[in-house]
């Protein structure tokens, strides 16, 4: 509560208590007028002072002007008609400034509620100066540097790892709660935070351009970026108010005039003067005006903690639509590493077939004497190696432990006058024949992310009507994969400029209303993010080029988070509508009931200000989405 | 040029209004008020200077809601 806030209170509560002391004393005529002015000025001296300077400055129809003519109103009313009931203007008042008081402490509250959320900001880097740790500002810590970071601390700065291992908690980024291991070597990014040792980091960036700078830049310029239903809720409250003040001020006149003219009926001006300022007070638009904001904002918000980043409260709208989701298959839907999955027909034991590949392609730095080098776990004593030859196209022959062996493809095979045994699997497959005898044979594949398939099954739950996978891969693999995850399309042996144009052909098959999600790894499919409904990046931890391209950034490389994204954007969305109809619907009943004379000044506040609490406290619950 | 600038305002409705009044204001080619972060983002016409500028739109934004402040 800040000074405002409570000055306020005060004031309500003061004026409350008035209220309810004069209603137990017995004055009557003027004095009972002056005693209820003390009360009502006291709650309502600043509406009447802005609705006087919104007239200076010809804004007349603001909801202190509003405020104002009603409760003034019927003020001068109950004097004219001599009831000396003033209770029910000053309650306006008191109700009305309730409201606001509500509506401000909601929103600072939902405010410091979202950024703490999102307090990944670092205060302070600690610097090594003369063998004491020093702490600076991370903005003055120039790249190179090396920083000390305690465990319990938050990595202040982009980095490399000099010495020291630990293990890292990284949910503030990606919402994963499971903790990282790191190394000397290792890329470190800002905003994790250190668990266990001591780490020196040499830094790669400045702090304006690390990680945590930009997430935090990106979340908080996020709800600028406004919806096309807030966008909506905008231009409805611009034509509303004045619309009801119109009809308020037509309601005051016109039935009294057509009662007295063509009815020959008392006009009633008593009457339908009430009914008019009933009106008035329903017709502030905040209700609307501060929920829908206040939503995507607890949305975006809420979606940052989960580790899904979203540019703008339009793209969360657009990605609550989704019905198409296009993804890249290598990095997305799998590792993007090779890895070694079978080795068939072994004529040795196997571990021995993979150390003879691994020893034989020791030297070279192709990604597969990579894949076997790590399935084979040890390491390699090349010593065993004698001369190697490597045959273009075909793989290498060695002597290994004074053993010729080969490694290669059936074309190597063949040119040995080896009959090697084709593979049924899919992959890259590595024949191996030892002394001119075939023993078998290793395939090596791309691995399928372990959750991929969950993911592809949550996202037809989540309402995602087709699913669709490019890929530069060959056919065979390409099918293989899509059918193990049940994906519903296959376009494969593309080229990056063909994955835009089957993108933009996907865009103009598909109706207008229904959009299209591309979901790439950010690393070089940047123009088909751009091209979609809505680019998706994930695993962008550290990647400045996906973070840059992308409208959704997923922190983590799980492609679970899609599935959540979409849900979480979903129960967003959700909340939306449900402000915009309940608040609009509640407002028209309300008006109805006012001018048919069933709706009294104390449902005309509940329909402002009871509404609008209820409003604010829905779009609150944006903010939950750990159980999405 | 955009320039982004921290406002104090009460209510939604008065942060709509400020935006309007900022849109309108020449010289401005786009302006966003952002209500929940309390900030005006400002794309300034070319060869404009942002200071005078925002001068004016901190008085045409008064005009409209007399609570309001845009710490320049």
């Amino acid at each position: 509560m800040n000074k405002k806030q409570r000055t306020m209170l005060i004031r309500i509560l003061a004026a409350a208590a008035l209220l309810v002391a004069l209603h137990f004393l017995p004055v009557t005529g003027a004095a009972r007028f002056f005693a209820y002015l003390v009360p009502y000025l006291l709650v309502g001296y600043d509406i009447l002072c802005k609705a006087g300077k919104g007239i200076c400055n010809r804004q007349v129809f603001d909801e202190c002007f509003l405020m104002a003519v009603a409760t003034v109103g019927a003020i001068a009313l109950a004097l004219w008609e001599g009831s000396g009931d003033y209770t029910e203007a000053i309650a306006v008042m008191l109700f009305y400034q309730v409201g606001e008081w509500f509506q401000s402490y909601a929103v600072g509250k939902s405010r410091r509620n979202i950024s703490d959320l999102m307090d990944i900001r670092p205060d302070y880097a600690n610097v090594e100066r003369e063998g004491q740790l020093v702490q600076v500002d991370p903005d003055e810590v120039t790249i190179g540097t090396v920083l000390v970071v305690q465990p319990g601390e938050k990595v202040p700065i982009d980095g490399v790892v000099v010495e020291g291992t630990s293990t890292l908690n990284t949910a503030a980024l990606t919402g994963e709660s499971l903790p990282r291991d790191i190394q000397p070597g290792e890329e470190i990014i800002s905003g994790c935070i250190n668990l266990t040792g001591l780490l020196k980091v040499r830094t790669t960036k400045a702090f304006g351009a690390s990680t945590v700078s930009k997430i935090l830049d990106l979340v908080e310029n996020a709800s600028s970026r406004k919806a096309r239903s807030e966008a909506f809720i905008s231009r409805f409250a611009r034509v509303y108010t004045p619309a009801v003040c119109g009809a308020a001020l037509a309601l005051a006149i016109l039935p009294p005039l057509v009662r007295m003219g063509a009815l020959s009926l008392a006009p009633l001006w008593g009457e339908w003067i009430y009914r008019a300022l009933t009106f008035l007070v329903i017709s502030c638009p905040c209700a609307l005006v501060i929920s829908i904001p206040l939503s995507f904002f607890a949305g975006i918000g809420g979606a940052s903690k989960a580790g899904v980043l979203v540019k703008g409260s339009n793209y969360l709208e657009i990605l609550s639509q989704t019905d198409y989701v296009v993804f890249d298959k290598t990095g997305t839907l799998t590792q993007g590493v090779f890895d070694v999955v079978g080795i068939h027909h072994a004529a040795l034991a196997e571990g021995q077939l993979l150390e003879y590949a691994a020893l034989a392609e020791s030297a070279s730095s192709h990604p597969i004497s990579k894949s076997l080098q790590k399935a084979y776990g040890k390491e390699l004593d090349r010593s065993r190696v004698g001369e190697i030859q490597e045959i273009p196209g075909h793989g290498v022959l060695a002597q290994v432990d004074g053993h010729t062996v080969a490694a290669g493809n059936d074309k190597l095979m063949a040119r040995q006058g080896v009959e090697s045994i084709p593979c049924h699997s899919v992959g890259t497959v590595i024949h191996l024949a030892v002394d001119g005898v075939y023993a078998g044979h290793i395939l090596i594949a791309d691995v399928v992310k372990p959750t991929a398939k969950a993911a592809i099954q949550a996202l037809k739950a989540a309402g995602v009507e087709k699913t669709v996978m490019l890929t530069g891969d060959r056919d065979q693999v390409a099918r293989q994969v899509a059918g193990e995850l049940g994906v519903d399309q296959v376009y494969s042996q593309l080229l990056p400029a063909d994955k835009v144009e089957k993108v933009e052909q996907l865009l103009a098959e598909k109706p207008p209303k229904k959009k299209l999600a591309f979901v790439g790894d950010g690393i070089n499919d940047a123009p088909v993010l751009s091209r979609a409904d809505i680019g998706i990046a994930m695993g962008a931890m550290g990647s400045d080029a996906a973070i840059e391209a992308a409208d959704v950034v997923l922190m983590d490389d799980d492609p679970m988070q899609i599935p959540k994204a979409i849900r979480i954007s979903k129960k967003c969305l959700g909340i939306v509508y449900q402000n915009i109809v309940f608040a609009i619907g509640v407002k028209g009943i309300c008006l109805v009931l006012g001018a048919l004379g069933i709706a009294n000044m104390w449902l005309a506040i509940f329909a402002d200000v009871g509404v609008m609490i209820l409003a604010v406290l829905n779009a609150i619950r944006a903010l939950f989405v750990k159980n999405l | 040029m955009k320039k982004t600038y921290k406002i104090d305002v009460d209510c939604a409705n008065c942060a709509n209004k400020m935006e309007d009044a900022a849109n309108k204001t020449p010289g401005v080619k786009e302006a966003v008020v952002n209500f929940m972060t309390l900030k005006m983002n400002v794309e300034f016409e070319a060869g404009q200077d942002p200071k005078a500028v925002m001068e004016t739109v901190r008085a045409n934004c008064k005009k409209v809601e007399d609570d309001c402040e845009i710490f320049l």
